[in-house]
């Protein structure tokens, strides 16, 4: 174990804003504010400059060519594997499978561990506060074979209730799929103490860790999860790659997800031979810039410490949600004791999409809407919600910034 | 401030805060529901017929500011209005909100409708500003289920 690090200072957070160009943008003559990180986060100069690098030094196809680019591809490529292995604590490097995204990879595992193991009349369990990416998946796999959706449901604080969520195993159920980190109201679940329940009655856990990953230090042999699913996005690096991280015992008995070139041994009309692990799920030419810079956004957040950076947002979170609570008829949606990322809002006097127009006029950026998680503004009884979303790179003036601009939409709309 | 001065215009605001001919109306001869699944904007619209003219309309529901003050704006021009009258102003207002941001406003034909010219500037709002003409010229045309800007 490293030694542990001194807090981030306001000092440190200056340093690291200036890694990140488009923090610079300049709307009515001051810093833009982005306050939208759960949408996707910002990159730091390192994740650019080594996509640049790759396509102006380094480019070529992987896993194929004997000559020079390629072998420094492939090892940059593979690199980058081992890195995503590092940073989650998976036990074996083949069980880091480069997807799209999250919910690639959900849908990756709906499809293949789905379509083998479940049957009429099996169940899935998912949870009332998924993003559409955790449902859909599920639903398209349970009308394709007859299984049924089963939810477990929440409170009014926006917590998994985890006494029904055993009551709702049953010896149909297949496997449960719930997210690390709600992206509409910010809760932190339990997930390990879900893996553990799942698998006292034989049941896979696939945790959706798209919001999680960017915010706290993931272990998933701690959590003990079967499979975990982010994006590279969400956590400074770049659109269009994701992870699927699937216990080798498991990706191993599952059928391949797509076919096509480096998912295969050998191919001939009668016959085709796949791959081991992992390249039986990466089928096609692989996202390699993307994975590479994926690797860069790890080691930029490595160097800063996910301990440090858990321990500055919790504060901030706190300091956010005290900012809102200041500001007459703002009320919380997801008041969970252990939040993280997010904070979901509405307010008396304007609309969610009124409060994000107005407040992008004044330079805060936040998101505005149903954040792909209808079903949760169905429980809270909204039709959308603002969404101020935080990440390292965020401060507590941020936060001013934002309750000013609120005060203002009181008085456009008072 | 600019741009968004221009897209809450006081008209606007005001019509939000107080909106005209918001309630139901028990003895409609047709009523019917607009949604915006995006935005989560949920109106119905109710009117009572006479022939082919609009004897009363009126909504109830909610949405965000753009698209209630423009039901409650709608509402009133269209009172006492033929159905073709109705579908003209609705031409007139969709073409304005959908023009080119630097197009000329025609303020003569846009009316009291000219206050939601702003909208050319936030294409994502242009169905907010929508949704309750939709849903009424669906209601005139006899149409039954739900209208959707979807």
């Amino acid at each position: 174990m490293p030694p542990r690090r001194p807090p981030l200072t306001t000092a440190d957070i200056a340093r690291i804003r200036d890694d990140f160009p488009v923090l610079h943008v300049r709307r009515g003559g001051k810093d833009l504010v982005y306050l939208d990180n759960a949408a996707t986060s910002q990159k730091p100069r390192l994740v650019i400059d080594t996509e640049r690098h790759y396509y102006e030094a380094q480019n070529a196809n992987v896993h194929r060519g004997m000559h020079y680019l390629s072998e420094i591809a492939t090892n940059a490529y593979e690199e980058a594997r081992k890195k995503v292995q590092r940073f989650i604590n998976a036990p074996l490097t083949c069980e880091v499978i480069f997807t799209r995204g999250t919910t690639e990879s959900i849908n990756l595992v709906a499809q293949t561990f789905g379509r083998q193991n479940l049957h009429e009349g099996d169940e899935v369990l998912i949870s009332a506060m998924e993003h559409h990416s955790n449902i859909v998946p599920w639903q398209m796999l349970c009308e394709s074979c007859g299984a049924k959706l089963k939810v477990i449901p929440i409170n009014e604080r926006g917590e998994l209730k985890m006494d029904e969520f055993e009551k709702l195993i049953s010896p149909r159920t297949k496997i449960v799929s719930v997210v690390h980190v709600s992206n509409a109201l910010g809760t932190i679940n339990t997930v390990k103490e879900i893996c553990a329940i799942a698998h006292k009655h034989g049941v896979p856990v696939l945790v959706d860790g798209a919001q999680a990953v960017p915010h706290l230090p993931i272990d998933v042999q701690d959590i003990g999860c079967d499979f975990y699913a982010f994006s590279g996005h969400k956590m400074c690096g770049p659109t269009g790659i994701g992870v699927l991280f699937g216990r080798a015992e498991r990706l191993n008995l599952m059928p391949p997800f797509m076919g096509g070139g480096d998912m295969i041994l050998s191919v001939t009309f009668e016959k085709t031979t796949y791959n081991g692990l992992p390249y039986k799920f990466e089928a096609g030419t692989p996202n390699i810039a993307g994975v590479i810079a994926l690797g860069a956004a790890i080691d930029y957040l490595d160097g800063i410490g996910m301990d440090r950076i858990a321990a500055y947002e919790h504060d901030l979170t706190q300091y956010g949600t005290q900012v809102l609570q200041s500001i007459e008829g703002v009320k919380m949606i997801g008041t969970a004791r252990e939040k993280a990322g997010a904070l979901s809002f509405v307010m008396e006097s304007a609309h969610a999409h009124d409060i994000g127009q107005l407040l992008s006029d004044q330079g805060v950026a936040i998101r505005a809407g149903h954040h792909c998680a209808q079903p949760v503004m169905q429980c809270f009884g909204v039709p959308a919600t603002a969404r101020a979303s935080l990440a390292f790179y965020n401060t507590k003036e941020d936060l001013d910034a934002l309750g000013a601009a609120l005060r203002k939409v009181n008085e456009v709309f008072a | 401030m600019a741009g968004n001065r221009a897209l809450y215009e006081q008209v606007i605001l005001e019509h939000n805060k107080k909106p005209r001919n918001f309630r139901e109306m028990p003895d409609a001869t047709r009523k019917l529901e607009g949604f915006n699944p995006l935005c989560g904007d949920h109106f119905t619209l109710f009117v009572k017929l006479n022939g082919d003219v609009v004897e009363d309309v009126s909504f109830s529901g909610a949405g965000c500011a753009i698209s209630k003050s423009s039901a409650s704006v709608m509402t009133t021009l269209i009172k006492g209005k033929t159905i073709k009258e109705a579908e003209q102003l609705f031409a007139t207002f969709h073409k304005m909100v959908t023009a080119p941001p630097d197009a000329p406003i025609d303020e003569e034909s846009a009316g009291r409708l000219a206050v939601f010219a702003g909208v050319r500037e936030f294409p994502v709002r242009i169905k907010c500003a929508t949704l309750a003409w939709h849903t009424l010229l669906s209601l005139l045309d006899g149409k039954a289920s739900p209208v959707s800007t979807e």
